[in-house]
């Protein structure tokens, strides 16, 4: 929980001496509470009290990061239970699960690596891979990481429960941040030293938050920060509870022993989907999802889903501008323009689609705005309209000159005859719904 | 170290309203049971914040049955339905077979020859529903004003005291249906477009003529999984807030429709032309309607209508698991 200003005061050395470049301590202290200042502005705060107020300004979530070869998958650092309070930061990890028993390791990883989406532009992909060491044996799962690393780049979840086995895995990784799964009650000591000498993040699991937290307080003490969680609650009711109840431990008390992101493993629960349970954990607060089966028709919905409840509210998933071709278009097919936000862009698409109509959509970069909301804020005018035509080069693809613009900008046709020299300018109809009955009546079919 | 930890829980000033679907004869209706939806005290299935009553009824899970087999549904739902896609009565009848918990029947525009449907057409259909199943009945019109005052009017008089749901009520047209309502024992859904104030304002107007509000289901507009859900869900969440901090006017239970937003999308509704990425087309389909109804449960859906008998198997199987306190 951050500190206000007068409890920061009390920490500060209180002399006003103006170094900071405040005129005293306590407005010194109001600018920290409020985050426009920086504690190492004032060169005499003791050492007790600046670990105190960096305590107090850690986040009560911790960023806990796995990486290799570049690629990084950071969870934790969240500060709200919905996203419409600001934002979720840290889309949770998603983690293809491997075993050192199975024959085609190498290839599993390997085609689950090579694997990229497209959404609105976005190439989504899997984040990244759990090599378990189901046989037990060292040298058989250093095989198997050493295996998983030639087939991908990605980053690792090692899944060992002795400290040996796990210390041979690691070693099999050197060179990147693998998250290490993990310490429970039995093995904790020797694990924490795995992990430091790795310094690699540890995964802890235990069933219930009081032994859950007991453990993380030891393994604080033995010096480790990077944690994360595993409440082992696996069915649908528990883990919606356990996850729940730990984002708002952290959040609303601060509770620092369970300030960490969580793991989960949907495939492991008894009677429930593993894609579904999936879906759940995206929605309610994992960090890092573990998915037994690699399934692009399960993927790509999970991958969506992720990307669309980690939007930030305040800035919606925008369209590449540009030209779309909708129903394989020829020469005689209508030029239609739109907006690039995502959901305008859809609508439009998606009604001109269901109309069997070819047609060109030429989407304007107006910022991510609906197309009312883009033109009163002035980023959906004849200007931007124009530029978007003309960058799109449909122009050469098309045997007529002749535009269809949204109902809602009639009042722009007149400018636009400006801007688009020799061009027609029709007004297409004000809601989407209303294109297919439009282009019935305004654009009879050629083709 | 010992540690024991007190889990923060909520305590709510207000509650979702309660409200029953269906009569059975002793009521005045035909349907051989009710739906009770709403009564949540707290947020969706956090048992744990309330001693056993916050959350008194699970989520029920409709099926959507048209009054004459659909001209542009994927064929991937043609082959679950099969033949009863050609009669109301008996898609109705599969509906229950397949688990659901209401029926939903939408009226088309035109009937199966082209010709524009009529009030005794519609009429004749939700008698034939309702004598085929004996689960509580929703009936919504085309979505064209005229055409749903037209026919939803003479139904809720044909249908008096079933305590059907009908619609669609929305801000430009709501009068006529909600005086049908009153007038007959039928319920109504309020349809606003995604924003808590338009649904808030939607409930007030509706409330204002009249209508009691344990017979107002809230439909705040759903969109699909990849086409705005995002929108949906954090108007739900805040609505469903609302509702618990006491705003009475946002505390009518919430009806969704994933069924219909997923299956308009071209990664449900298509298998061809599509990239391989997307998968397989049966199970990626049934995963866009399933994972939308999902993420609409966590975010406070009472009635979820679906198109696909799988996604209802598939969302009952999760909301039991969720129900387990």
């Amino acid at each position: 929980m951050p500190m206000t200003g007068l409890e920061i005061y009390k920490l500060l050395p209180q002399t006003n001496c103006k170094e900071c470049g405040l005129p005293t301590c306590l407005a010194f202290a109001m600018k920290l509470a409020s985050k426009g200042a920086e504690l190492k502005q004032c060169p005499y705060v003791s050492e007790a009290s600046k670990a105190k107020l960096e305590a107090a300004s850690a986040p009560p979530i911790r960023l806990v990061t796995v990486a290799a070869d570049g690629h990084k998958v950071a969870a934790g650092n969240e500060t709200v239970l919905f996203r419409h309070e600001k934002t979720f930061y840290h889309k949770p990890g998603l983690f293809i699960r491997v075993r050192d028993t199975e024959a085609a390791l190498a290839a599993r990883v390997a085609e689950a690596d090579a694997y990229v989406v497209d959404y609105v532009g976005i190439k989504l992909s899997v984040d990244g891979f759990a090599v378990e060491a189901a046989s037990g044996d060292a040298a058989r799962f250093a095989a198997a990481v050493s295996a998983a690393r030639g087939a991908s780049q990605r980053p690792l979840i090692l899944i060992a429960s002795d400290p040996a086995v796990m210390e041979a895995g690691v070693k099999a990784a050197a060179g990147t941040q693998p998250l290490l799964y993990a310490a429970d009650e039995n093995n904790w000591q020797k694990m924490a030293e795995v992990a430091r000498a790795a310094r690699a993040p540890l995964a802890v699991r235990a069933a219930g938050l009081d032994k859950l937290a007991a453990l993380t307080d030891n393994l604080k003490k033995a010096g480790l920060e990077d944690l994360v969680l595993d409440p082992l609650a696996r069915g649908y009711g528990e883990s919606l509870a356990a996850l729940t109840q730990i984002r708002r431990l952290a959040l609303k008390k601060n509770f620092r022993p369970l300030g960490f992101p969580v793991i989960t493993f949907p495939g492991e629960a008894a009677g429930a989907d593993e894609t579904v349970l999936a879906g759940q954990h995206i929605a309610k607060y994992a960090g890092f999802i573990v998915l037994e089966s690699f399934d692009p028709a399960m993927l790509y919905p999970l991958l969506t889903l992720r990307q669309n409840l980690y939007t930030d509210p305040q800035k919606p998933i925008q369209v590449q501008p540009g030209v779309y071709e909708i129903n394989n278009p020829n020469g005689d097919a209508p030029v239609m323009v739109t907006t690039n936000f995502s959901i305008t862009y859809f609508a439009v698409n998606n009604e001109v689609e269901g109309s069997g109509w070819p047609a060109w959509l030429v989407v304007a970069d107006a910022e991510g705005m609906s197309v009312l909301t883009a033109w009163a804020a002035g980023k959906f005018d004849a200007d931007r309209i124009a530029k978007a035509v003309q960058a799109a080069g449909v122009e050469g693809k098309i045997r007529h000159k002749r535009i269809i613009i949204p109902g809602q900008v009639a009042v722009l046709s007149g400018e636009l005859e400006e801007s688009l020299a020799g061009w027609q300018i029709m007004v297409g109809p004000k809601e989407a719904v209303d294109i297919p009955a439009y282009l019935k009546t305004m654009w009879p079919r050629t083709n | 170290m010992p540690v024991t930890i007190e889990i923060p829980k909520e305590k709510w000033a207000g509650k979702v309203r309660e409200v029953t679907l269906g009569a059975t004869p002793a009521e005045g209706g035909t349907r051989a049971r009710t739906l009770t939806v709403g009564g949540e005290g707290t947020l969706p299935f956090l048992h744990f914040d309330g001693a056993g009553v916050a959350i008194p009824h699970a989520p029920a899970l409709a099926l959507e049955v048209r009054d004459r087999r659909p001209d542009d549904w994927s064929p991937l739902l043609a082959e679950a339905w099969g033949e009863a896609l050609a009669d109301p009565g008996d898609w109705a009848r599969a509906a229950e077979a397949a688990g659901a918990d209401l029926i939903v029947l939408t009226l088309s525009l035109t009937q199966a020859d082209g010709s524009p449907n009529t009030p005794a057409n519609a009429v004749a259909v939700v008698k034939k529903v309702l004598a085929a199943t004996g689960l509580p009945l929703a009936v919504f019109g085309p979505g064209q004003a005229e055409k749903d005052n037209e026919l939803i009017v003479p139904v809720a008089e044909a249908a008096k005291g079933e305590r059907l749901l009908i619609g669609i009520c929305e801000d430009k047209n709501y009068r006529t249906i909600v005086a049908a309502a009153m007038a007959n024992g039928h319920l109504v859904s309020s349809k606003t477009p995604m924003d808590v104030n338009l649904a808030k304002q939607l409930i007030i107007l509706i409330h204002d003529m009249g209508m009691p509000l344990d017979r107002i289901v809230m439909d705040p507009t759903t969109g699909a999984l990849g086409y705005g859900i995002e929108y949906g869900y954090s108007v739900m969440e805040r609505l469903r807030l609302a509702a618990l901090q006491g705003d009475s006017m946002t505390q009518q239970p919430m009806l969704v429709t994933p069924g219909e937003e997923a299956w308009k999308a071209k990664e449900a509704k298509v298998g061809e032309g599509v990239p391989g990425a997307w998968g397989d087309w049966r199970r990626r389909a049934v995963n866009w309607e399933t994972l939308t109804g999902s993420a609409l449960l966590q975010s406070g859906a009472d009635i979820v209508v679906l198109r696909h008998p799988e996604s209802l198997a598939r969302l009952k199987t999760q909301i039991a698991g969720l129900m387990q306190a």
